[in-house]
């Protein structure tokens, strides 16, 4: 089974040719019909999303991708070869490996690809374009993507984020001793920033909730202080870091909020970590001078830039990706000879059953030692006979030419016939 | 012989100077382990070189401007490293470094420009003065350059990426802001202290008309601002790019008065 995937993505083209390779929802299911016509393709599916094109396919001798993107788009390919990536077999799997896990994306762990990468192998499947191969491989990219999540955390905004926002907060403060934090509403991923913050030296916590029980639930838990949330815009200019973390539908926090809270400190720096969505922090109130508004998604950027632990994250991801691309290609191979090697094997020990049985006759009584020197004698010269064979074709699984050998040492010993043709 | 040892402290500070090229060209400099011993090894020659100066006599040879921007330059790399031991960071060093350079290749020129100051003003209050508006100069430079660090830096943050280089370097927004708070602060007597010296030297030598030297209207104008400076920070905290005006404005008041007329007064007659 041969593997090939096309495509463009961020890093290999700019937006301008990615724009103009880029295939809508609508013309989603058209474009996979093209693709399965074009000669040679077994199955195939396309994935389109704001940062790649990619088309994966699936043959028996190979199929003409480059054809299809001359075809449907009316682009040359070779205008854009330098833009244009193509993978086979092996390299293929890795790569669709590292979509789906998020390795491959803009912003390194972002959620969003593997389910833009089911969605398209859903079309495709609900057209008939995938069936058996390519369902193989896209199931085992699903299963990679979790594994890489469960076993990372790249994907875990939590960890990232609190280290971000200290990374930030030192950023702005520098030492963070004697600095307060205000939060703002009760979110996981807010009390963690927290208990992050107070690790790297932050002197003071003030917690204000609309339960306010909540408040001193946390008040007391952190060693912190609570205040009515009415007071919130009176008391909040105390602190110099705000996370905020409420489910309020509109913005606590306005551009004019950050002018008052500005004049009473002295023009002393504030930093706005606003971790809720909807946002609690307008926006606008970041243009002031000395206002640091950072929300989830600005957050969720600086940590994919820059954060060596998500380096080190994206290093084991890639890791488990290679291993299970290796357990992959391994099944690969197995899949497509088991079938011949079982049937070789099957009808090679017809023949010696065969034979022993016309010689048995001939040869009147003999010891069951006799016997047995005979049935040894004979499954070695069958054994070192189709060792060869055996081996070429495991071995062959993963050369472009497989299936070409696989064809030849079916016709040679005969194979196309029977059950054993799958 | 002091003239030798400015040279050697001049080809130390071409590293300096090489080193914040390359720092502001991007990529990672690769000067950046020998910069230190370097620069500081030509702060001790600077050093020497000064002494052996002021040795000399009390003639202030071979040329009185030389000295003084001798002088500044040294005050400017000294400061440097006040800042380094105290804030390890060596972002000043992009500024510091060239402006060191320039001013010691100029003092280390061979001298032909009139080597007396003002004829007839004693030496020893001249120095005064010179040497404590000096440092109040350096200190203002390091004010202004800093306030400009913050700005990189409020950008920075503002931009909500990280991006590589020199810039991305930079020490945290707090600690610049204090640089250049305790650089002013620091500056001003000095700088005040200065421009009294001078205006006794001037007012017994020429009267009260030794206000129409541009240079000193120019002073003045500039002390007005370094005070202002100070002022809306300790009434209103003002930082950032309003201080930041502020301070360019100060400081391009500085370099003009330090360049009117040569750097030298030309008082206009009586």
């Amino acid at each position: 089974m041969n593997f090939q995937l096309i495509g463009v993505n961020h890093n290999s083209a700019p937006l301008e040719v990615r724009e103009r390779l880029a295939i809508s929802e609508t013309q989603l299911p058209d474009a996979i019909r093209t693709l399965v016509q074009q000669p040679g393709v077994e199955e195939g599916m396309v994935l389109s999303t704001c940062n790649r094109v990619e088309l994966l396919t699936s043959s028996q001798q190979g199929s003409d991708l480059r054809g299809f993107i001359r075809v449907y788009f009316g682009v040359s390919p070779d205008a854009l070869n330098s833009h244009i990536y193509e993978f086979k077999q092996r390299e293929a799997v890795r790569h669709i490996f590292r979509v789906a896990s998020s390795l491959d994306s803009m912003v390194v762990g972002e959620p969003q690809i593997l389910g833009q990468v089911k969605e398209a192998y859903a079309i495709a499947r609900g057209l008939g374009a995938v069936h058996s191969a390519l369902d193989v491989l896209l199931s085992r990219a699903f299963a990679v993507a979790k594994r890489v999540r469960t076993e990372t955390a790249i994907g875990s905004s939590s960890v990232s984020v609190s280290s971000v926002a200290v990374q930030l907060a030192e950023k702005i403060f520098g030492s963070l001793n004697n600095k307060t934090v205000y939060m703002v509403g009760a979110g996981k991923m807010a009390e963690l920033a927290a208990r992050r913050l107070m690790a790297n030296g932050v002197g003071k916590i003030l917690f204000s909730n609309r339960t306010h029980e909540r408040a001193l639930q946390l008040a007391e838990a952190f060693g912190g202080q609570a205040v009515p949330f009415e007071q919130l815009h009176e008391t909040a200019d105390r602190a110099d870091i705000v996370l905020t973390s409420t489910g309020a539908p509109e913005f606590l926090f306005r551009r004019e909020h950050g002018e008052r809270f500005l004049a009473r400190r002295r023009n002393q720096p504030m930093f706005f970590i606003d971790i809720s969505v909807p946002r609690n922090v307008d926006p606008e109130m970041d243009r002031l001078d000395g206002m640091f508004v950072y929300d989830i998604d600005d957050l969720q950027t600086v940590a994919a830039g820059n954060s060596a632990e998500r380096k080190k994250e994206a290093e084991r991801a890639e890791k488990i990706v290679e291993a299970e691309v290796e357990r992959f290609a391994l099944r690969m191979t197995s899949l497509a000879v088991v079938p011949t090697i079982l049937s070789l094997q099957e009808q090679c020990e017809t023949i010696r059953q065969a034979e022993i049985d016309r010689i048995r006759g001939k040869l009147g009584a003999i010891t069951p030692e006799q016997e047995a020197a005979i049935d040894a004698m004979t499954r070695g010269i069958i054994n070192k006979l189709l060792h060869t064979p055996i081996t070429t074709l495991k071995s062959s699984a993963s050369e472009p030419e497989a299936a070409t050998i696989h064809e030849i040492v079916r016709r040679i010993f005969n194979l196309n016939s029977g059950k054993s043709n799958k | 012989m002091p003239l030798f040892w400015l040279r050697v402290a001049l080809s130390l500070y071409g590293v300096g100077l090489l080193y914040a090229v390359l720092s502001l060209w991007g990529g990672r400099p690769i000067l950046t382990r020998i910069m230190l011993p370097a620069v500081g090894l030509g702060t001790v020659f600077h050093f020497v070189a000064i002494v052996e100066y002021g040795m000399l006599g009390t003639a202030v040879a071979p040329s009185f401007l030389h000295q003084a921007e001798s002088l500044l330059a040294f005050l400017l790399m000294a400061f440097f490293f006040v800042v380094y031991f105290k804030y390890k960071t060596a972002s000043p060093g992009v500024a510091v470094f060239p402006m060191a350079f320039l001013l010691t290749v100029f003092a280390s020129a061979p001298s032909s420009l009139l080597s007396s100051p003002s004829p007839g003003v004693s030496n020893r209050w001249i120095i005064i003065h010179v040497g404590l508006i000096l440092v109040g100069y350096s200190a203002l430079f390091f004010s202004f350059f800093a306030s400009i660090l913050y700005l990189i830096q409020e950008r920075n943050l503002k931009a909500k990426a990280t991006s590589g280089g020199f810039w991305s370097k930079l020490p945290a927004l707090a600690t610049i802001d204090e640089i250049g708070y305790k650089c002013l602060v620091f500056g001003f007597p000095f700088m005040t202290l200065g421009l009294i010296a001078g205006s006794i030297v001037a007012e017994a030598r020429f009267g009260s008309s030794y206000f129409l030297d541009p240079k000193i209207l120019l002073s003045i104008l500039m002390w007005v601002v370094y005070m202002v400076l100070l002022y809306t920070r300790w009434s209103a905290g003002w930082r950032g790019r309003r201080a930041a005006y502020l301070a360019a404005f100060a400081f391009a008041a500085a370099v003009l008065a330090w360049s009117v007329n040569n750097g030298w007064h030309r008082f206009i007659a009586p």
